[in-house]
């Protein structure tokens, strides 16, 4: 008899062929059709952007785990690209290339490895480097081009600009602001940041996540759904001052925001329920800084606000152990 | 029909296709058995014989030493060669170990006399199942004479045939081939606990035993068809999914008025009351994608694992671990000189494809271990409190409950140890308490 030798490892023995890399690239996947489009709206140098986030993020994140965390067994999980993309998509072309980089390190030193990295990250990365560049760069960050569909040969510097559609209900009311027809809101022929125009394909994107169980429909539903029933009661109100829901919808970064951003599941609540509570703050939020704000635009502050509450959702929504309440057969 | 199930738990692939359709074997009388002192949970038994000694097929070897205890025969006929110490996979620590060895072709039996059950009062076949040193074959191997006699009143015995850990299909084999031995098992153990009711429950990807036992159920005998998900299987969750009722937090299924027994257990009574037969022998699945040809056999208990991997065509590609038991809970073995004990009901052997790489991430509060748990607890603030060493918060989040099903740990695309860390957490919090 041959005694043969072997591994020993805990059970189980056998696992879900899921990782966190193919979350990471199928979230990276889902992006792709909205930051194509954005090309075309905006000219090559979305594109410019958005590869330098999606491949300059995974360097910046090998650096700083090689060099100043001293981990050499690091294996790159795809995490810093859908930070560094995300942030792409949500910056204006008219920002420079440069402070671009800096709001990308800052997002993945302050927002991600001071708290030891991947997973202990209480913010959304990406928004805390948006949230940097606007105090830092607030011209560059809030300057908006017009759409000049499909001339991706243009450079964002010869690009007229022009206010969003958010911009001008804030200031202009409904009737100014709905010079931009629903039609071109959803298939994204507007101004806004690179990658939030879009409704239609962000949409296409989330649903490739949801076919490939990537991501639960919990945050987006309660987001959209809670900014659905705020914008139809002030839209009774006052249709003129507030607008129409759909315009709601469509406009800004809230589709970006609902789908991508506030799905982000490091800085998100971990139960169904949780998700449910998280959207439906993030929408109230966003719609309270939409009418009542000093900026015509809400969502990525009311993500920050909502990741600040997770902990708190977490212990309100932890699930009911079982055999926990004594039950008589 | 909505099938009966539970919340929570995972779906890993089934695998039983390898070996479902493979009748069960005699395995060859081995010519040396290797039997750890402790086959099953508690105390172990009292050794009985010495070194040099003689024994027959059957012959009790080592003797109850505490309530929670089991006897222990020979499995074959011989002489004790050897009383050692070896290393025990589900200790992780050398253990008593006796070897015996045949010494010609004779296989003489000492069995103990039959017993007519439907005569017999509920102590009297209570103290022939301690006798014949019966043990769940589940897994577990908890001593089959303490469950059966609960201190508190049962209205239903449940019989577990959802074999819900993937690759094993000892159980299916056993529900089709050895069907009638079922019955008359399941009618002893409802005549020891007084109960009118006994369920067997199987999930529906053994239709062919379903269609079986209906054919053998009445007379107080159902069967209850289950949904194929991991841990089906498992007592609490068993119950749960067929009687509704949720056995409480540190509870065991006697709180709820129920008793689980495992279909092998069910054999083996019948085996123990009506044949004589000690628990010398049992069913095992042999399997997996490292073994050419894999067999469900029937083996003595102490055989090298290697002689059975031998039965099974032997070796196939390039293979990673062995794993005695279901894939899911089950230990891997370090070498394949350890042998089979009594809670043994598989050896699945699991080549490099199938076993894949473990790199460890950090969690990435995906949730997805939280909606896995079947006892809902979250595995991921869990694993986190343990590593931190926060016992005391660890067990107020519900460590305790852990069943240690594996299911957090199957789901998590970090690929986290979670079961390892609590099991550790289990150990250290009970140390720590008794320090105290
Ligand atoms: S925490 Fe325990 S009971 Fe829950 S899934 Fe993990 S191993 Fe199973
Ligand atoms: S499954 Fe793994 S990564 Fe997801 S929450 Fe649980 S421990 Fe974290």
């Amino acid at each position: 008899m041959m005694v043969r030798t072997f591994k020993t490892a805990a059970a189980p023995h056998i696992r879900h062929p899921d990782d966190t890399s193919k979350i990471m690239r199928d979230v990276l996947i889902a992006l792709i059709p909205a930051t194509i489009f954005s090309g075309f709206i905006f000219g090559w140098y979305a594109w410019i952007l958005a590869i330098v986030g999606a491949f300059g993020g995974e360097l910046i994140e090998y650096i700083i785990i090689r060099f100043f965390r001293k981990d050499k067994n690091f294996v790159p999980d795809g995490s810093a690209s859908v930070t560094g993309l995300l942030l792409a998509l949500n910056v204006s072309v008219k920002l420079p290339l440069w402070a671009f980089l800096v709001g990308l390190i800052f997002a993945l030193v302050v927002g991600k490895h001071v708290y030891g990295g991947l997973g202990s990250n209480p913010f959304n990365p990406a928004l805390v480097g948006r949230a940097f560049l606007m105090i830092s760069f607030p011209v560059q960050m809030t300057t908006w081009v017009k759409p000049y569909w499909p001339k991706f040969w243009m450079s964002p510097w010869d690009m007229v600009t022009s206010a969003t559609p958010l911009a001008l209900l804030k200031e202009h009311g409904f009737s100014a602001a709905s010079k931009v027809s629903t039609f071109d809101l959803f298939i994204g022929n507007v101004g806004g940041s690179v990658g939030e125009i879009s409704a239609l394909l962000l949409l296409i994107g989330f649903v490739y996540l949801l076919i490939k169980k990537r991501v639960t429909w919990h945050i987006p539903t309660s987001y959209i759904g809670t900014v659905l029933i705020i914008s139809t009661i002030f839209w009774l109100v006052n249709p003129e001052k507030f607008g129409t829901p759909i315009f709601h919808i469509l406009s800004g970064g809230l589709m970006l925001g609902a789908l991508f951003m506030a799905t982000d599941m490091v800085t998100s609540p971990v139960t169904p329920k949780g998700m449910l509570l998280f959207g439906a703050g993030c929408g109230a939020i966003t719609m309270i800084i939409r009418y009542f704000g000093g900026y015509p635009e809400g969502v990525s502050f009311s993500i920050l606000i909502m990741n600040a509450f997770v902990p708190l959702i977490d212990s309100l929504t932890k699930p009911h152990k079982f055999g926990e309440v004594k039950q008589n057969g | 029909m909505k099938l009966l199930t539970f919340k929570g738990g995972v779906h890993p692939p089934e695998k039983k296709e390898l070996s479902k359709d493979s009748p069960l074997e005699n395995f060859k009388i081995p010519e040396k058995v290797y039997l750890y002192l402790v086959q099953s949970a508690g105390a172990p038994p009292k050794l009985l014989v010495e070194k040099g000694q003689e024994v027959k097929t059957g012959q009790k070897i080592a003797e109850t030493s505490s309530i929670i205890s089991s006897n222990l025969h020979s499995p074959i006929t011989g002489v004790v060669e050897d009383i050692t110490k070896m290393f025990h996979p589900i200790l992780g620590a050398p253990s008593d170990l006796l070897i015996i060895k045949r010494t010609d072709e004779k296989d003489e039996w000492d069995l103990l006399d039959s017993i007519d059950f439907e005569k017999a009062d509920s102590k009297n076949l209570v103290e022939r199942i301690k006798e014949a040193g019966i043990v769940g074959l589940g897994g577990a191997a908890f001593p089959t004479h303490v469950k059966l006699s609960p201190p508190k009143e049962i209205d239903t015995l449940i019989i577990n045939g959802a074999e819900c850990e993937p690759y094993l299909t000892v159980d299916h084999r056993l529900m089709l081939e050895r069907t009638e031995d079922l019955i008359t098992g399941i009618r002893i153990i409802m005549k020891i606990l007084k109960v009118k009711r006994a369920i067997i429950g199987v999930e529906t990807n053994k239709r062919d035993a379903i269609d079986t036992l209906n054919r053998f159920a009445g007379n107080g005998i159902e069967i209850a068809p289950l949904k194929t998900k991991y841990p089906q299987g498992a007592e609490k969750q068993l119950i749960k999914a067929i009687l509704n009722r949720e056995v409480p937090s540190g509870g065991l299924p006697m709180d709820v008025k129920v008793v689980v027994q495992n279909v092998g257990t069910a054999i083996a009574i019948k085996e123990a009351v009506v044949d004589g037969k000690p628990l010398i022998e049992r069913g095992l699945t042999i399997t997996g994608e490292g073994v050419k040809t894999p067999k469900n056999i029937v083996a003595r208990i102490g055989t090298p694992i290697e002689e059975l991997i031998e039965f099974a065509g032997g070796y196939n590609g390039t293979v990673e671990k062995v794993i005695l038991g279901g894939p899911m809970m089950g230990i891997a073995v370090p070498n394949t000189s350890i042998p089979t004990m009594k809670g043994t009901s598989g050896i699945v052997v699991l080549t490099r494809e199938v076993t894949g790489s473990l790199y460890t991430r950090n969690c990435i509060r995906c949730g997805r271990c939280i909606e896995a748990c079947p006892m809902n607890l979250r595995p991921n603030v869990l694993y986190k409190l343990v590593k931190m060493k926060r016992y005391d918060d660890a067990v107020n989040e519900g460590l305790l409950d852990c069943i240690e099903c594996g299911s957090c740990a199957y789901i998590c695309p970090s690929k986290i140890d979670h079961v390892r860390h609590l099991k550790l957490g289990k150990k250290v919090y009970r140390a720590l308490r008794r320090g105290k």
